[in-house]
């Protein structure tokens, strides 16, 4: 896995709830942005086929470069979104698009 | 109009649009005020979110402006009760007199007589090779990343490009131990220097400038004047920055870039609303016309405030939120509490003034966004490179900048043209030899931004 990209600097106090990413469990503080889970632990956010790997841009909803998906293939953009707990994430394209 | 009927919608609850709603309730009107985020305050004072363990205060979050968003804050918990406030909201699209609405998943329509649009602004950028390299955010990115979560965009970040917000965030992310590599901007210092004269009339504004400036010097953070952006450097990630000045190239190892030129308004509501534009040859951007008080020209229901109707930053923002209301109330025949609109028009000049001396400060030559490489991405949506534009402009009629559009796909993609499209004008002005005006600007569409198919068709009844 790759080195985390960003650094949590404050408010570091907060409760931990767990989410799943790629199959994968993945803790996360409560009140990040999902764009912050993942990204507070690895490098990347979506790797997807097609086009090259993407960590978000302007983290205010306008760039639309965050956008990832949950298990069921709707979409989310990460920078907008909050991880609540069990919350099933994938960050490359769902299986079912893949698929077709 | 009587003013208890009176249905007044405002888009956008950063320092504007909650003035505006503040005047508004205050007159025992009952405006709905719609914002995307989830609390107000806008970019610029972004809260955290409202979960236990958040803890820094207004000191700590805002600097030298806690009490400007204290002050904010403290009008809006005053007023909530009285107006319709409506978070996690996206107008998508003007119809007539509607707004239509996604919350939660679903569309949902607001019927409005007046309209107050204060819908902000984004960063500006130019491209480089590498700029869409993970690692690289907006300079407002990584100060949202700070003040709304709590995080540094990574540990040895590089800060580039123009503005005060550039001096700004490179000092917060200092102050928290989160030391930049280097400082790169592209104009001189020199014309740094000469600006200052121009702040003495604002000393707060000059020693802020310049204690942003000296705290990074202490701290050994390099400021590169008169150094572009050449390239960033990494496979997967950002691993160093290159720059030049005078021909000489130089690599500074980072992990991180934030990169902004200056701050572009959101004028797509305005574009839908039908109102006209003119041409800003010193902000090289179309933006919505207005009279001082901020009615819009076109359209007599339409009133814009705040950096949406150009960057005039956050204090002039609050001052154009209540001129926007009271011209709307007096539009209206509304009787309102005594206001004397003076004081507002003399924040909005003092804005103006200061976007003028920071213009002068980062003074950029007329063809810096154009002097992008062909083999370099200006669309990351599309991934379409400078070259390809090039190669359209003057083709098939492709001398305005919805017709390269389709030929390119150049602002295409699901930004809709937010990041590129300025990029995209300049590139084929430059092309094509002609004025950056003549190229017009990218239309604004219906939605403003990407909504699922299931939003627009899950009414609200």
């Amino acid at each position: 896995m790759s080195e985390p990209r960003l650094q949590r600097v404050a408010d570091q106090d907060r409760r931990l709830i767990e989410i799943t990413v790629d199959g994968w469990a993945m803790s996360a503080m409560e009140g990040d942005t999902l764009l912050v889970a993942i990204l507070a632990q690895r490098g990347f956010l979506r790797d997807a086929p097609g086009e090259p790997m993407s960590a978000g841009f302007c983290l205010m909803g306008a760039c639309q470069d965050c956008w990832i998906w949950d298990d069921d293939g709707r979409r989310l953009r990460a920078c907008t979104t909050y991880a609540e707990p069990g919350m099933r994430i994938r960050t490359t394209w769902p299986d079912r698009l893949l698929a077709s | 109009m009587a003013r208890s009927t009176a249905r007044i919608l405002i888009v956008g609850a950063g320092p504007a649009g909650l003035r505006a709603a503040e005047m508004l309730a205050e007159a025992g009107l009952s405006p709905i005020l719609v914002d995307e985020a989830p609390r107000v305050g806008g970019q610029i004072y972004r809260q955290p979110p409202r979960v236990p363990g958040f803890m820094r205060t207004a000191g700590e979050l805002y600097g030298a402006a806690a009490d400007r968003a204290r002050d904010l804050f403290v009008a809006f918990d005053r007023i909530r009760n009285r107006i319709d406030y409506r978070p996690g909201s996206l107008v998508y699209d003007l119809i007539d007199n509607r707004a239509i609405v996604a919350r939660d998943g679903k569309s949902e329509e607001i019927a409005f007589d007046a309209l107050i649009l204060a819908t902000g602004a984004m960063d500006r950028i130019a491209p480089a090779p590498g700029w869409t390299l993970p690692g690289v955010y907006t300079l407002g990115a990584a100060q949202i990343a700070l003040k709304h979560q709590g995080c540094a965009i990574g540990q040895r970040v590089a800060f580039v490009g123009t503005g005060p917000l550039l001096l700004l965030a490179a000092h917060q992310y200092a102050k928290v131990g989160v030391v930049p590599a280097a400082v790169v901007v592209p104009s001189h210092f020199r014309s740094f220097a000469a600006a200052a004269l121009r702040l003495i009339g604002m000393p707060r504004e000059l020693s802020l400038g310049l204690f942003w400036l000296l705290g990074l010097k202490r701290r050994g953070v390099p400021i590169l004047f008169g150094h572009r952006l050449s390239e960033v450097v990494g496979n997967e990630s950002v691993r160093a920055i290159k720059v030049r000045a005078r021909g000489e190239q130089r690599e500074i190892a980072c992990d991180a870039v934030a990169i902004g030129y200056g701050l572009q308004s959101e004028t797509q509501l305005a574009d839908l609303a039908g109102i006209r534009f003119a041409f800003d040859a010193a902000r090289r951007q179309w933006l919505p016309e207005t009279d001082p008080l901020g009615r819009a020209t076109g359209r007599k229901d339409v009133y814009l405030a705040g950096d949406g109707a150009g960057m005039l930053g956050a204090d002039a923002a609050e001052a154009r939120g209540r001129l926007a209301a009271h011209a709307l109330m007096t539009d209206l025949d509304i009787s309102h509490v005594t206001y004397r609109p003076k004081v507002d028009l003399a924040a909005v000049d003092r804005g103006e003034h200061l976007q003028q001396a920071m213009r002068a400060a980062f003074d950029l030559p007329d063809d810096f966004f154009a002097a992008v490489s062909d083999e370099t991405l200006v669309c990351r949506c599309e991934q379409v490179l400078a070259g390809e534009l090039r190669g359209v402009a003057g083709l098939m009629g492709a001398r305005e900048l919805n017709r390269a559009k389709s030929y390119s796909r150049v602002g295409m993609g699901r930004c809709q043209g937010r990041l590129c499209g300025h990029v995209a004008a300049e590139i084929l002005a430059d092309k094509l030899g002609v004025t950056l005006d003549s190229v017009g600007r990218m239309r604004g569409q219906p939605p403003i931004k990407p909504v699922s198919v299931a939003t627009v068709a899950e009414r609200k009844p």
